[in-house]
Formats: C-alpha cells, sequence, structure tokens
C-alpha cells in the first residue's frame, strides 16, 4: 500500500485549514521531451489522485495540441496528498512551461515554490533550457532535487549523467534519484525526497492577504480560471479581491484547488496554492506575476517579479483566402483571451491582401499562436518570416520603432540598433568547431566557454537576436547531428550596420519580401530572394525584371523572360467545351492571383517564396514543427 | 475528341432540342461530322477515341459501322426536323477519325449518301475526308471523288524518319508527293497536316517538313505543336525519361518558322493553325465550328452544336451502337449554353481567326484593353485602331496568335 493518508490524517491537510509546515510546493524542471509530463502522471497516480483507469497521458497536459507535442504551454497546480513517518502532507506540484519563449511564466511559477524536482533524461543529459531553469531556481533559492528519469532504458548513463548533475547542483553522484516515469521505478521515494528537502512556506497570516498570480487561464465556461499562491493571510470566497498592478476588483466567485480538477474550498491559507473565479473574461485582467489581495483590507506592497510580457518576434499573419479575414481577427480576439503576451494589428500587404502584424514572445510562441490558429479555427494561414523589433534613429534624432520592415524609414538614418541576446548552447564537445564557425557567420560574440563533462561543453555568445529568430535552431541541430541545445534570453541592445533590402516587381516594391539585415548579408539576401521569385513566378506576356536593392541602389537581379506561346494547337468543334470550362477555371483562378503593377503572381508563389529558408532548403515551418 | 468526355446535364434520350436552338437559326450554316473510330495502329502520341480491334461487336465492328452511323444521320435528320429549325441543306461534311480510309470506299460513299438523303447537299458543298498517307492509292481516290468527296486531310505530321518514327508512324514520307499528286488528279483538293515539337526534332527538321510539304504545291496546310495528353503511351514514355519534350519556346521558333515559310510560300493564316492559298481553299467545315455554325457530330464521342446547345456522344462503339439498336439518342450529355458562356466561347474562337474577332463583340470592358494588347505587340493596331469604328476587328499578330489564350484571358477577365 502506498503511503497516502487515511480519513483521519487528511483533515489536517484539508484546503484552507492546512499549516503551513504541512505544505510542500515544488515544481519539476526538465525539457521537452525529458518526460516531465509521464513522472506528473505517475505521481498523480502513486498519490491516488486519479486512478490508472482514468488516467490519460499526460493528464496535466489539456489542450489537445500540447499532448501532440509532446510540451506543456500552460502551467497548472495539483494538490496531492503523502504521508511520510505517519504525518500528513499536502504537496503542491506547480507544472512549468519548458520552453525559453515563456521564461517569464517560469520565472513566475518558480517563485510560486519552494523546491525543484531537475529532471534530466539518463539517456540524453541536461539540456540548455533545463540548465537555464535551473539556474533561475538557484537564483530564487529554490531546494534542487536531482532526479534521472527514463533508466529503463537500455541507453540509459545513470551514472555518467550523476556526475553531471551533481557537478551542476553540487552533492553527491549517489544524492541523484532515479526513476521511470514509464514504469513508476522510484517516484515514491521521489516523493518521499520532497517532503524532506523542500521547505514549507513561510508567511503571515495575520498580515493583509497577499497571493501570486503565476498562471491565468481563460475557459470558455468559467471565463478566467486564476491560478495562485497564497503568501501572507488568506483569501475566502464571496470577498472582493483587488488586483495590485491595475488596482481593479472583482468578486471571488469560486476559489479552490485541483486535485485533478478543480474543488471549490473554504479558501486558501499562507502557503497553500490554488485557484481563483472571479467571471473576468480576458486574461489581461487576471496577468501573471500580479498580486491578488483583499480589497477591504489590501496589502501595501505587491510582491516583487511582476512586468508586462514583451513581444520579441513579429510576423504578419494573413488568410491564404482572403475573405478569411475576419475569421482571423475573431480567432486572434479568442486567442487573446487566453494568452496574455499576444498582441496585434492589422496591417495590409500588397502581395498578402489584409493580414495582422502579430507580436510574439519568440518563435516557439509564433508557432503555437499559428498551430493553434489553423487547427481551431480552421484557417490556412502564410506567415512572413519573422523579424525582431528595431529603433531607428533619424538625423533629426526622432526615433522609430520599428516591427515591420517595411515601414523602415527611407530618409537619413543616424543608428539603428537592433536587440541582442545572450545565448547558451551545450553540446558534445566535437562539434565546438562547427558551432564556432555558425555562430561566427550569424554575427556571434564569443563570452566564454566551459567543460561540463569531458564530452560536453557550454558555450555562451552575444548574438544579435535577429539571427536567431529565422532559422538559427535548424541550423545548429544539423550541424551538430541534434545534439546540441540552445537556450537565449534577451540582454539587451546594440548599434549594427542594417540596412533595409526592397525586392521590387516590375519596378514596384513587394512588401511582404522587405527584410532588415546586416549590411554585409544584403547582397546575398537579395540574390536568394530574386533568384526565388525568378523561379516561382510564372512568366508572363511581357519580360519582368526582380530587383533587390538598397534605398534607390540595386543590389541584384533576376529577368523572368517573357513567355512565348500560351495557345492551344488544336480547337474544333470537340474541344470548345473542355477549352471554355478551362478558361472558366482560369478565370477563377485569376482572382486569387495578386497583382503587383502589372504582373500577376499566383498566392502559392508568394507562400512558397515565404516558408522557406533564406538558405534555400524549403520546409522550414515543417522542421520546425518536428522540434 | 478527348478522351474524357465534358460533365454536363444529361440528355434527352430522344434527342430533342430545346426552343432555344432557333434564335438566329436561319443564318447559320449545317454542317455534319462523321467520326470513324479505327485504326490500323494506335500511334504513341493518339488520345482521340480510336480503336485497332475490327471487331468490337455488334453494329460496333468496321463492317457494320457504316450502318450503325447511318442510323445516327436518320435520328439526327428526325430530331432537327421535329425542333422547328428551318430546312437547311447541308454545306459542309467532314469524315474524320480514327483512320476514314480503314473503311472501304464504299462504306464512305454510302455514309455521304445518308448525308445526302437526310438533309441534301448545298450545291458546292465541301467534302472532306481525312486520311492516312499509306491507306490510298489513285483508285481509291479517284473512287471518293467519284462518291462526291471534294477535298482530301493527309496525316503527313513530318518529312523526317526519326521524327515520324517517334510519332510512330508507319507511312513512308517518300510516298506524300505521290499521294498528293494523285488526289489532285482525282479532282481532289488537299490538306497536309503537320505536328511540330515532336521530341527530338530540331528546328532543321521542322524547316525540312515544311519545305517537303510545299514542294507538293499543296494549298492548305495545318500545322500542330505536338500536346502530349494524359493517358498515352508517349505520356508514359515522357514520365519514365525516356523522351524529352521540347520547352515552349522551341514550339514558338517552329511555330514562327511555319508562319514565315508558309506566307512566304503564298500560304496565309485564316486560323492559329491553318494556312491557305486563297480564301477559298480554307476549310469551310472548321471555319464552321470557329464562327458558331451549327453542326451534327455522328459517331461515338462524336460532339455536336446546334444553336447555343452542345452535346457529345458516348465514347465506346458498342455502346454507341447499342443505343442507336434501341431507337436512343446516343448523346451521353450536353449543355445549353447561357449568355455567358455562349460570349466565352464567342470570343475564344474569334480570337483565333484571320478575319477577326469584331470589336463591337467585346464588351466595354474588354474594348477597353484592347489598347494595351495593340501596345504589347499582340493586336493587330491596323485591324483594332483605324477604319470605321464598326469595321474593327480584333486580329492578332504572330505573337499575338502564340499568346491567343493568353488574349482571351485578358480580355475574359
Amino acid at each position: 500500500m502506498p503511503p497516502i493518508p487515511g480519513p483521519d490524517a487528511a483533515g489536517r491537510i484539508r484546503p484552507a485549514a492546512t499549516a503551513p509546515e504541512l505544505l510542500r510546493n515544488f515544481c519539476i524542471i526538465a525539457h521537452i521531451d525529458h518526460g516531465k509530463s509521464t513522472l506528473a502522471d505517475r505521481m498523480l497516480q502513486a498519490t491516488g489522485v486519479v486512478d490508472a483507469r482514468v488516467m490519460r497521458a499526460q493528464y496535466l497536459d489539456r489542450m489537445d495540441i500540447e499532448r501532440e507535442r509532446g510540451i506543456t504551454i500552460k502551467s497548472q497546480a495539483v494538490r496531492m496528498p503523502w504521508e511520510v513517518d505517519g504525518t500528513p502532507y499536502a504537496l503542491n506540484m506547480i507544472d512549468t512551461p519548458g520552453h525559453v519563449d515563456f521564461t517569464y511564466e517560469v520565472s513566475r511559477s518558480l517563485a510560486a515554490c519552494e523546491g525543484a524536482v531537475l529532471l534530466v533524461d539518463a539517456a540524453q543529459g541536461i539540456e540548455a533550457q533545463t540548465l537555464a531553469n535551473l539556474y533561475l531556481a538557484m537564483e530564487n533559492d529554490l531546494a534542487i532535487i536531482p532526479v534521472l528519469n527514463k533508466i529503463d532504458l537500455p541507453a540509459a548513463q545513470p551514472e555518467k549523467y550523476a556526475e553531471e548533475l551533481a557537478t551542476l547542483v553540487g552533492g553527491d553522484p549517489e544524492d541523484c534519484l532515479r526513476v521511470s516515469g514509464k514504469t513508476g521505478v522510484g517516484v515514491e521515494a521521489l516523493l518521499d525526497r520532497i517532503v524532506e528537502l523542500v521547505p514549507a512556506p513561510v508567511g503571515d497570516p495575520a498580515a493583509p492577504s497577499r497571493a501570486m498570480i503565476f498562471d491565468s487561464v481563460y475557459d470558455t465556461y468559467r471565463g478566467v480560471v486564476t491560478y495562485v499562491r497564497v503568501v501572507d493571510g488568506n483569501l475566502n470566497p464571496r470577498e472582493r479581491i483587488a488586483m495590485m498592478s491595475t488596482k481593479a476588483s472583482h468578486e471571488l466567485l469560486e476559489i479552490g484547488v485541483i486535485s485533478p480538477e478543480p474543488q471549490p474550498t473554504p479558501g486558501l491559507g499562507v502557503g497553500e496554492v490554488g485557484y481563483l473565479i472571479t467571471g473576468v473574461k480576458d486574461v489581461r485582467q487576471s496577468k501573471v506575476g500580479d498580486t491578488v489581495t483583499n480589497q477591504s483590507k489590501p496589502a501595501t506592497e505587491a510582491l516583487g517579479g511582476y512586468h508586462d510580457p514583451l513581444p520579441m518576434v513579429f510576423s504578419g499573419l494573413y488568410p491564404i483566402d482572403g475573405s478569411d479575414y475576419p475569421v482571423l481577427r475573431d480567432a486572434l480576439d479568442k486567442l487573446k483571451l487566453n494568452d496574455a503576451a499576444l498582441n496585434y494589428e492589422p496591417e495590409t500587404s500588397v502581395a498578402l491582401g489584409f493580414g495582422f502584424r502579430v507580436g510574439f514572445l519568440g518563435l516557439l510562441h509564433l508557432e503555437i499562436v499559428r498551430e493553434r490558429l489553423e487547427r481551431e479555427f480552421n484557417l490556412d494561414l502564410i506567415s512572413t518570416a519573422p523579424n525582431v523589433v528595431y529603433e531607428v534613429t533619424l538625423e533629426d534624432r526622432t526615433v522609430v520603432t520599428v516591427t515591420n520592415p517595411s515601414e523602415f524609414p527611407s530618409g537619413k538614418i543616424r543608428e539603428v540598433r537592433e536587440p541582442v541576446v545572450k545565448a547558451t548552447i551545450l553540446a558534445p564537445s566535437e562539434f565546438v568547431g562547427a558551432i564556432m564557425e555558425l555562430c561566427q557567420t550569424r554575427r556571434g560574440d564569443l563570452q566564454g566557454m566551459d567543460y561540463l563533462s569531458e564530452e560536453r561543453v557550454e558555450m555562451r555568445y552575444l548574438l544579435p537576436m535577429a539571427e536567431i529568430v529565422f532559422d538559427f535552431f535548424d541550423a545548429l541541430k544539423s550541424r551538430t547531428r541534434g545534439y546540441a541545445s540552445l537556450d537565449y534570453e534577451p540582454v539587451g541592445d546594440q548599434v549594427a550596420d542594417l540596412v533595409k533590402v526592397d525586392i521590387l516587381l516590375q519596378g514596384e516594391q513587394v512588401d511582404a519580401f522587405s527584410a532588415i539585415v546586416h549590411k554585409d548579408k544584403a547582397y546575398a539576401y537579395g540574390v536568394m530572394m530574386a533568384g526565388k521569385l525568378k523561379d516561382l513566378i510564372p512568366r508572363q506576356q511581357f519580360e519582368v525584371p526582380i530587383q533587390a536593392a538598397i534605398g534607390a541602389r540595386v543590389i541584384a537581379r533576376e529577368t523572368i523572360r517573357a513567355i512565348r506561346k500560351d495557345v492551344l494547337a488544336k480547337c474544333y468543334g470537340g474541344d470548345i467545351t473542355r477549352k471554355r470550362k478551362l478558361l472558366e477555371k482560369q478565370k477563377e483562378g485569376k482572382k486569387r492571383m495578386k497583382t503587383i503593377g502589372r504582373v500577376d503572381v499566383p498566392q502559392e508563389a508568394f507562400i512558397a517564396a515565404l516558408s522557406s529558408e533564406p538558405a534555400g532548403s524549403a520546409g522550414k515551418d515543417k522542421d520546425a514543427k518536428k522540434r | 475528341m478527348s478522351p474524357a468526355l465534358p460533365e454536363g446535364d444529361a440528355a434527352p434520350a430522344d434527342g430533342a432540342l430545346p426552343a432555344s436552338v432557333l434564335a438566329g437559326a436561319p443564318s447559320r450554316d449545317l454542317g455534319v461530322y462523321v467520326h470513324v473510330p479505327f485504326c490500323r495502329v494506335r500511334c504513341g502520341y493518339c488520345d482521340f477515341n480510336t480503336y485497332t480491334a475490327p471487331e468490337l461487336g455488334g453494329g460496333a465492328s468496321q463492317a457494320a459501322y457504316a450502318a450503325t452511323a447511318q442510323a445516327e444521320i436518320a435520328l439526327a435528320a428526325d430530331v432537327l426536323a421535329r425542333s422547328g429549325l428551318p430546312e437547311r441543306p447541308v454545306s459542309t461534311v467532314f469524315v474524320g477519325g480514327g483512320t476514314p480510309t480503314l473503311l472501304p470506299v464504299a462504306d464512305l460513299a454510302a455514309l455521304l449518301g445518308g448525308v445526302r438523303d437526310a438533309w441534301g447537299l448545298a450545291p458546292g458543298a465541301e467534302v472532306t475526308t481525312e486520311a492516312n498517307p499509306d491507306s490510298v492509292t489513285p483508285a481509291s481516290l479517284a473512287a471518293l471523288a467519284a462518291a462526291g468527296f471534294t477535298r482530301v486531310s493527309f496525316g503527313m505530321q513530318s518529312a523526317v524518319p526519326h521524327v515520324l518514327a517517334t510519332l510512330e508512324r508507319t507511312h513512308d514520307p517518300a510516298r506524300i508527293p505521290d499521294v498528293v499528286r494523285w488526289a489532285r488528279e482525282a479532282g481532289l483538293r488537299v490538306s497536309l497536316d503537320l505536328i511540330y515539337g515532336t521530341p527530338g526534332e530540331s528546328l532543321d527538321d521542322w524547316r525540312a517538313s515544311l519545305e517537303a510539304a510545299l514542294a507538293t504545291g499543296v494549298d492548305h496546310v495545318s500545322a500542330y505543336a505536338l500536346v502530349v495528353e494524359p493517358g498515352t503511351r508517349m505520356a508514359v514514355s515522357v514520365r519514365r525519361g525516356e523522351l524529352t519534350l521540347p520547352d515552349e519556346d522551341d514550339q514558338a521558333a517552329k511555330y514562327e518558322l511555319a508562319d514565315e515559310l508558309l506566307t512566304a510560300a503564298g500560304l496565309h493564316w485564316y486560323e492559329v493553325s491553318n494556312w491557305a492559298r486563297t480564301p477559298g481553299d480554307a476549310c469551310r467545315h472548321n471555319l464552321a465550328y470557329w464562327r458558331g455554325d451549327d453542326w451534327w457530330g455522328v459517331g461515338p464521342g462524336a460532339h455536336s452544336h446546334v444553336g447555343g446547345v452542345r452535346w457529345w456522344n458516348v465514347k465506346h462503339p458498342r455502346a454507341y451502337a447499342d443505343r442507336l439498336a434501341a431507337g436512343l439518342s446516343p448523346a451521353a450529355g450536353r449543355e445549353v449554353l447561357d449568355e455567358e458562356a455562349a460570349r466565352l466561347e464567342h470570343l475564344l474562337l474569334g480570337v483565333r481567326l484571320a478575319e477577326g474577332l469584331p470589336l463591337a463583340d467585346l464588351g466595354a470592358d474588354g474594348r477597353r484593353r484592347v489598347a494595351g494588347l495593340v501596345a504589347d505587340g499582340l493586336v493587330d493596331p491596323a485591324g483594332a485602331l483605324t477604319g470605321d469604328a464598326g469595321g474593327r476587328v480584333l486580329r492578332l499578330t504572330r505573337r499575338g496568335r502564340l499568346l491567343a489564350d493568353a488574349v482571351v484571358r485578358t480580355l475574359a477577365a
């Protein structure tokens, strides 16, 4: 029998009536495919919260898209009972997003915990993103419990990676727990270890209530569900609460814990983790990182660490069928309810029609949003190459913020600043040369290099963000046979010698293909894009020049020769109906053509030109999705 | 006859025509096309509705075919009479295939006799048959003329042996001058059909074919770019990489060469793919297709057009024969053109003709685009921009003929 508290003991860990010393709040830090969700599932089973019969694989990842991609986008918290030496405990497992795009959400999840399980695949070792989150956890003074997962795998090398973890976390390799999320081996020992090592939360039950929002999810039936960790005081049903950043107040319609379905409770006390429902409809009214307090007896000081998420990457999203524009607008409005980081403005493109310029936290965020739009709203979309935000200072010292290359000012420019990231790359040491070469071509600046072990190296680079938003990760993976992992965080900006390259079709600018690139790469971009369009745009009745230009200076040129023959040789009695029907079809097809000047371009040509990498290898989107 | 029939409405079992066909009927000529769906061998590029087996069973066998087709001619006469259309003698007859000359001359004569019995032939009627150069003799050509045929169109295709071999044509090119001479001696007017753009054909090969055709002194030439239709043996060879298709630039250069040499020899284009020495040498039957006259297509897979109604027969000779034997119309489907479709057909057919499409027949939108087409060198400025406004026509330049479909799309947009 697993040590699940019986009815008497359970009375001591009732929500709203649990002494803080019986609480343990922890999260799991892991790389995307290192088995976090599977381990979480085993914990739910071991603690009796979910029985095996109703267990869906990866119970906590609710959205289909998360289950399919095997990654967790939104975090959640589950309360699990556990008994050690006859004492019942309530364990709150706070699920954290695993990707760099959601670092801010990760940091808020970590701030809601006292401990973290560092979960590493025993066959792969630690990855860059995990390392970044580990450092974040260590900075937050969390107790770290190193755990090797998937020890059932034939390729597992627990000794080797236990050494690596001990080097990183400190301590003895023997302290590293070994579990298998698949078989359940070691899960009970891990739960015991959590009770033993994770400190109990500390707070002032008598102080005005303060609770930190670490997640906020829109639910179609309930409105926004807000996940909080109570720091001081307590929250009770039917009282009015206030958001300290916006001063907005709401009535608490429901308060409770998740175990694993929502259960209303008489409230939440110091150190407890649970959810609130206030009836608001938009996650922007319940922001991650904000502090919830009691309106009638408010706290004076908010909990630290709150800031608004800032979009780092922009891309134009356009419906392939122009008549879907209203559907796209409604879809974005709906996604926004559940995604505080998503922002967008309508924009029009000569090439692509009506769409939106959308700001994202990063590339994964972009992909997820795009995929949800396509899947949940049945939209076919084309996205322009992602770009970062530039600060352009003109001669007259006016500063222009550019989120769309076609808005890059054309006048005299004093300087252009671009965002810079600190990138950490972990890879087997044999690939150091290849990685250095790649980073060199991406204008990278090596900041330092450390050997984690004889075979594994950590490299730190400063890189312009623009150089990594498009295909850097794919290039890194292909140069390291898939072994390298990458993490990055924005660290400011720098002045750079950047220019805008325009693509002109018969003298007309094609806005969707304008790009802001480093001066040294302008020529290569121009040649590549002009060549690609030459291959994709069908020949017209007249010659069509394609030019790449910086301002008025043409840097590359291709020519689409005029078509010479477009006529059916035979058109007799039996051919007429077929011929007319073909013409009717072509007339329909022409409606879907975009006309740039006099040039008819099938939308597919624009799509093909946009959806492959600058290097020319097609299928960028597909590759990205495989990650 | 393309392999796939169009999709259309159901055709009535008795073949009856709607009253809409009556409008404008007196000004339209009546023609008859007779399809002969047999060949001795099937050429690799051919996707016509034709069969090499002499015995397809029942009324579909070669021996019974003339009688089966006669049954449709009788049905046609009945349908046209019942429709209320005015009685019109037939202006043109065209027997195509397949290889019509695979049938005994007596059968061809009987078919023509059937047409004559049904409607009568107009004075000076044009009666053409297609013929394979290797399936005629001086005697057979004389017999055709005696039966009332006035014109023969030979499938010469090329004068170059390796090109003929690729096309899987079995005739000896050296025979061409002979068959032309025999036909002329029999009193028949002669046309030669040529194909350009065969895989492996050089520009010089094509020039040799044109010169060989002109050397016969022929008064009419049709020249067609080879189109590899899906489902043909040639399409398979191309897919396997055994044959390489010439690109469109090559075909364009060959069209230009043809137009140059034929014109220099005194043959003038009157349709995109047809050249004739004098207007009287043009194929009147084919002109009827492009001008929107009425014609009845007899035979399996044959198409017909009467007053804005188009229909097409079932494809297989056996199904065709069975329908007729049961007293039913062999039509598989039909369409009654609405105004928009009729306008589009008039446009796409009219621009192909040297006589030009009256600008008055274009809508206001279309007329506005003519100046642009002239500026692009696709439309002859003389016909489109000069002279009395009512008589202006859209006539394509040589470059315009090569881009005729693009011109139609521009005008129809």
